[in-house]
């Protein structure tokens, strides 16, 4: 396997001018899509089978009392345990050497188990093809050499492409050095290989806690809930079903009563 | 602008009065660069926006009270002591005096001396220096005269104080002094920083006067020619730099030089006599004039026939002819026939309603474009039978940057060249290959005439390379570079230059036909390499690196790959940097001068902006605005509305002036035109009382040609929108989504009100003020199945009014009223 590559999102850089969501609509050619009345400047308002990347207008309070606008492009975060591609039922999904994850469209039938299992909510379903689709790593460039359309579009390298383990080593001078500006709460998401879905290959930096950016703060795969919740299952039904003879029982004795 | 994008970097302090970030996200990525390194980072901007979000500090100031802001930092500098003396003694005129009839504004209410009331305009006679036997002016560099540029300075800004600030601009008097105190405290030796400004600054009744504040606070801090400081100009899309350099406007020919004037100027001489200086650079005014003529006429243009001066147009006035006039001159019937090439006036200029009740008066109408502009399909204008339209519309589509050859000269002053892509399909031409066309075929059909008028322009050749139908761009890029008409010798009769070759430089220019250019700025942007080849500079491609952090090869900046302007000021008067930190240029005493028995030469990290072996302590060697008459930096500086700015309300106004008894610019330019196709509001009125700002947003381009009809940047944006404040939304019971109307004299849109906290009130003299902002991107043309490319013209809301130095209209800031629904 080649060495694993990543794209670093460092949300202090990002000016939300939304170049990587164009430049990904460009490349991808994602075409139209009809927009909704967000009431900000953020449209759309989540990831469809048309928007792989997308600039999160936040406004947030700073502490002294001024308005801060928190701004953050969010991408498929191509996990290191992806539940996407765990719940594939056809081998669609499948790992790159890269450690992208893609979705093979010809071989996707449609059935979208990957789209519940997804815990930052970026697998869509295309009506059209039939298909699910997320962002793909640009897989057609990462194979001839160019980095992602988004990454090359963003003008102030908020988005920064390149081999994983060196940008984790950046990002973690990054975060000391926001620390040393003031910035307290800056703090990187997905960049631990040991952390939450073994590590993200696309990972953040964050000026503020992950659910300020619609982020799940301790993501999991709802795969890992199966047994938990079997035997909770399990255990409902026993109790239902005890509960339900209970009830007929009152009810014979009351019959019998009346 | 006088720096270099890269250059911000160096910046201590950069203090953004523009949208940066939104409509300059390529260049903001060196604020960004200079905030890792550990600059302040100041926004002053009515909305808080994407550049506030980057910001240390956002300051929200009342639109149209920039000089009011600009005032008070100079007037704090003052007070506070903070101004980089060593540099304001020496480098400006703040030391020269000035005739004792000369009076500020804070001795006449809000007039400087010589305000003709009858005339609407100033006598200028007092507004000069005090001369000397020799002629020379009279300085004290004490500072202390009452008459020095200083002290009136002081004076005039002397009114401007923190309260007056706080009940002008609105901005509370602990923000302005933390802003103050950040700004002008990094100055000095060790220190500098910059200011970036775009349309946010021009766009008034005083919009030159604005920019003169900014560059006055600028040169009081020690900022102009060191690294890290400057005055940022923005420009407003990708070539308008080039188009001002060569001068696609109505008052100057290529390279900065007047367009005749038909009293002022009637020959040759007398144009050379009036616009030449008696000192600085432009002394050599006549030679890139005559070489410019060369390059219009060629071998047609002679010493016996002034090189075809009489040809040139002459303009009848100085007050005409700008975009406004020419609109009113339409609307009025004196313009009967229109070449719109590239620009859709329809949407995208001031009081957009009347310049298409204008065009729709024409006789004939060329819109040239890369869509079906609103203004190629005038007659569908909403409200508008097409009937009784009778103008004759001829569309010819274009050719956008990649399907053709050519350069961009961005906003700093970099010319970058850019290869055809693709092909452009059908009968889709360049702008180029237009232009020259139509010239030839003109030339065809005025081939006999005997007119000595038409000589000029049957002489002028437009053909660039051997293909006649399709124009070698790089030919013409080395026709504005400059070429020898003849073999050039020198004194020992070496040939120099043989016919035909490109100019290395500017310095070569002759004034005796034998040089001829297109815009003597640009020259050494083509030259010729030693295989005799034609090399441009604008297709250079080495990046900046470390030895090199100003990328000397990366294209070509004019003027002579500078990079900073005026770096002569980057070096003490000794010529020593000012400081290590901020080390720029310097004399280098032991570098091998001009002549084999001379030492001594600028050196460093730019091409430096002065003779190059004129030392520190020769005539003048001291001096570095070499541009100026009196080669230093101009406090005192007269432009048609004063020679120091002084704040006046914008044309409509929610409150009265609090500086002066003067409501407005005494001299600003407001055109009647019949039909109320241009009412105002008065000040203070009941019916229109918020204050209104118009701008442009990132994921669209003007008038929203290039953006609205490309699905992926029209849903960016939902629809055409109002950005309006929770406190005004709650005084007229809206929601955000809501549809309202936006109504001003002459005239109203519907668009959805986005409510946010990103606007706030502002508190004026004690009085709650709105302000909303509206985006001008919107026309009715653009697809049906897309809501976010279609929308109300935002500019049927502005006002035909303008400063009175170069006619802009004053579309940052004006009055209307919001109603709820569609009204």
């Amino acid at each position: 396997m080649a060495r694993t590559l990543a794209m670093f999102t460092d949300t202090s850089l990002c000016i939300g001018c939304r170049a990587c969501q164009v430049a990904c609509k460009q490349w991808n050619e994602l075409g139209l899509e009809v927009p909704d009345w967000t009431g900000t400047y953020q449209n759309h308002t989540h990831f469809t089978d048309k928007t792989f990347r997308l600039v999160r207008f936040i406004e947030e309070p700073k502490p002294t009392g001024d308005l801060a606008w928190l701004l953050m492009s969010d991408v498929c975060k191509h996990c290191a345990e992806a539940g996407c591609l765990d719940a594939c039922p056809t081998g669609a999904i499948y790992r790159t050497e890269y450690g992208t994850v893609n979705i093979n469209q010809d071989v996707c039938n449609g059935c979208r188990y990957c789209v519940s299992s997804c815990p930052f909510g970026v697998v869509s379903f295309n009506e059209t093809t039939g298909t699910a689709k997320k962002c793909t790593f640009c897989n057609d460039r990462i194979h001839n050499g160019l980095g992602p359309a988004c990454a090359k579009a963003c003008p102030t390298d908020s988005i920064q492409f390149g081999f994983r383990d060196d940008l984790v080593t950046k990002a973690q001078k990054r975060v000391e050095t926001l620390k040393a500006m003031g910035f307290k709460d800056a703090q990187l998401y997905g960049a631990d290989s040991k952390g939450f879905l073994g590590g993200l290959n696309a990972f953040f930096l964050l000026l503020s806690k992950p659910s300020t950016y619609s982020l799940p703060e301790q993501p999991k795969l709802p795969q890992r809930n199966v047994v938990v919740d079997s035997l909770l299952s399990v255990g409902s039904a026993i109790v239902i079903g005890l509960g339900a003879l209970l009830a007929f029982r009152d009810r014979e004795q009351g019959d019998g009563n009346a | 602008m006088t720096t270099n994008l890269i250059d911000l970097q160096h910046s201590d302090v950069i203090m953004a009065t523009s949208n940066m970030a939104e409509n300059h996200p390529v260049g903001f990525q060196w604020v960004m660069k200079a905030k890792e390194r550990g600059a302040k980072f100041i926004h002053v901007d009515p909305r808080f926006t994407r550049t506030s979000a980057a910001a240390d500090i956002h300051v929200p100031i009342r639109s149209g009270t920039n000089i009011a802001f600009f005032g008070g930092l100079i007037n704090y500098a003052i007070q506070h002591n903070l101004y980089f003396r060593d540099y304001v003694v020496h480098y400006t005129n703040a030391s020269f005096l000035i005739d004792p009839e000369f009076k500020t504004a804070t001795d006449g209410n809000g007039l400087f001396t010589g305000f003709d009331a009858a005339k609407g305009a100033y006598d200028r006679t007092s507004w000069k220096y005090q001369l000397d036997g020799e002629g020379n002016p009279k300085r004290d560099l004490t500072l202390r005269d009452p008459h020095s540029v200083f002290q009136l300075m002081r004076r005039h800004y002397s009114r401007y104080t923190l309260q007056m600030v706080e009940r002008v601009c609105g901005i509370p008097q602990a923000k302005f002094e933390e802003v103050a105190k950040l700004y002008c405290s990094n100055s000095g030796r060790e220190k500098t920083g910059t200011i970036t400004y775009a349309l946010n600054l021009t766009q008034h009744t005083n919009g030159v006067e604005n920019i003169r504040a900014l560059c006055m606070l600028q040169l009081l801090l020690g900022n102009i020619g060191r690294p890290g400081g400057g005055v940022t100009a923005l420009r407003g899309h990708a070539n308008v730099q080039g188009a001002t350099d060569l001068e696609l406007l109505y008052h100057e020919l290529p390279g900065y030089m007047a367009q005749p004037l038909r009293d002022a100027h009637p020959d040759l001489t007398a144009y050379m006599e009036k616009e030449t200086p008696k000192g600085g650079f432009w002394v050599n005014k006549p030679k890139f004039f005559v070489s410019l003529l060369k390059a219009f006429y060629g071998d047609a243009a002679t010493k016996d026939n002034e090189y075809g001066y009489q040809w040139l147009p002459k303009r009848a006035k100085a007050d005409a002819y700008s975009h406004q006039h020419i609109f009113v001159d339409m609307y009025n019937g004196a313009i009967k026939g229109f070449l719109a090439l590239g620009q859709n006036p329809a949407v995208g200029g001031p009081n957009a309603k009347l310049a298409r009740s204008a065009m729709q008066r024409l006789d004939w109408l060329v819109v040239k474009d890369i869509f079906l502009t609103e203004t190629a399909e005038i007659w569908k204008a909403p409200g508008v039978d097409p009937k009784t339209v009778k103008t004759e519309v001829f569309f010819m589509p274009a050719a956008p940057a990649a399907e053709k050859d050519g350069s961009l000269t961005n906003t700093m002053r970099l010319i970058q060249w850019h290869e055809r892509a693709v092909t452009p399909p059908g009968d889709v031409t360049s702008d180029a290959e237009f232009v020259c066309t139509l010239a030839r075929r003109l030339q065809a059909l005025y081939a006999g005439s005997k007119k000595e008028r038409d000589r000029g322009f049957l002489a002028a050749s437009f053909k660039y390379g051997d293909n006649p139908k399709e124009p070698e761009m790089v030919e013409v890029l080395k026709e504005i570079n400059g070429y020898a008409t003849e073999d050039i010798t020198d004194k020992d009769g070496k040939v120099v230059y043989k016919k035909g070759q490109p100019l290395n430089t500017f310095a070569h220019m002759t004034d005796d036909g034998k040089t001829a250019g297109g815009c003597w700025i640009y020259t050494g942007v083509t030259v010729e390499g030693p295989d005799g080849k034609l090399v441009n500079k604008a297709n250079a491609r080495k990046p900046a690196d470390d030895k090199d952090y100003l990328g000397h090869g990366w294209g070509f900046a004019w003027p002579a790959n500078r990079r900073i302007l005026y770096n002569r000021a980057a070096a003490d008067l000794a010529g020593k940097p000012w400081s290590e930190k901020k080390k720029l240029i310097w004399w280098d005493a032991e570098a091998p001068g001009n002549e084999p028995s001379k030492k001594g030469k600028w050196v460093g990290l730019d091409v430096p902006d002065f003779n190059p072996f004129l030392a520190p302590d020769a005539k003048n060697g001291d001096k570095p605005f070499i541009m100026r008459t009196d080669l230093v930096g101009g406090f005192f500086g007269p432009l048609n509305d004063g020679p120091f700015p002084e704040h006046y309300e914008p044309i409509e106004s929610p409150v009265r002036n609090l500086l002066s008894k003067q409501q407005n610019n005494p001299v600003a330019k407001i055109w009647k035109v019949p039909d109320q196709q241009n009412e105002l509001a008065p000040t203070g009125s009941a019916e229109y009382p918020y204050v209104i700002t118009t701008y442009r947003l990132t994921e669209h381009h003007l008038s929203g040609v290039m953006s609205r009809y490309l699905p992926m940047l029209a849903e960016l944006h939902h629809s055409h929108f109002t950005e309006i404040s929770h406190e005004l939304a709650d005084e007229l019971a809206l929601k955000n989504g809501d549809m309202v109307t936006v109504a001003t004299p002459r005239g109203k849109i519907h668009v959805r009100a986005m409510v946010t906290n990103r606007l706030k009130p502002f508190v004026i003299d004690g009085k709650k003020v709105h302000q909303i902002g509206v985006p001008w991107h919107w026309g009715y043309n653009g697809i049906a199945e897309l809501p976010g490319s279609r929308g109300d013209i935002t500019n049927d809301l502005s006002a035909t009014v303008g400063d009175p130095n170069v006619y802009i209209q004053e579309t940052k800031a004006f009055m209307c009223n919001v109603k709820k629904g569609v009204v």
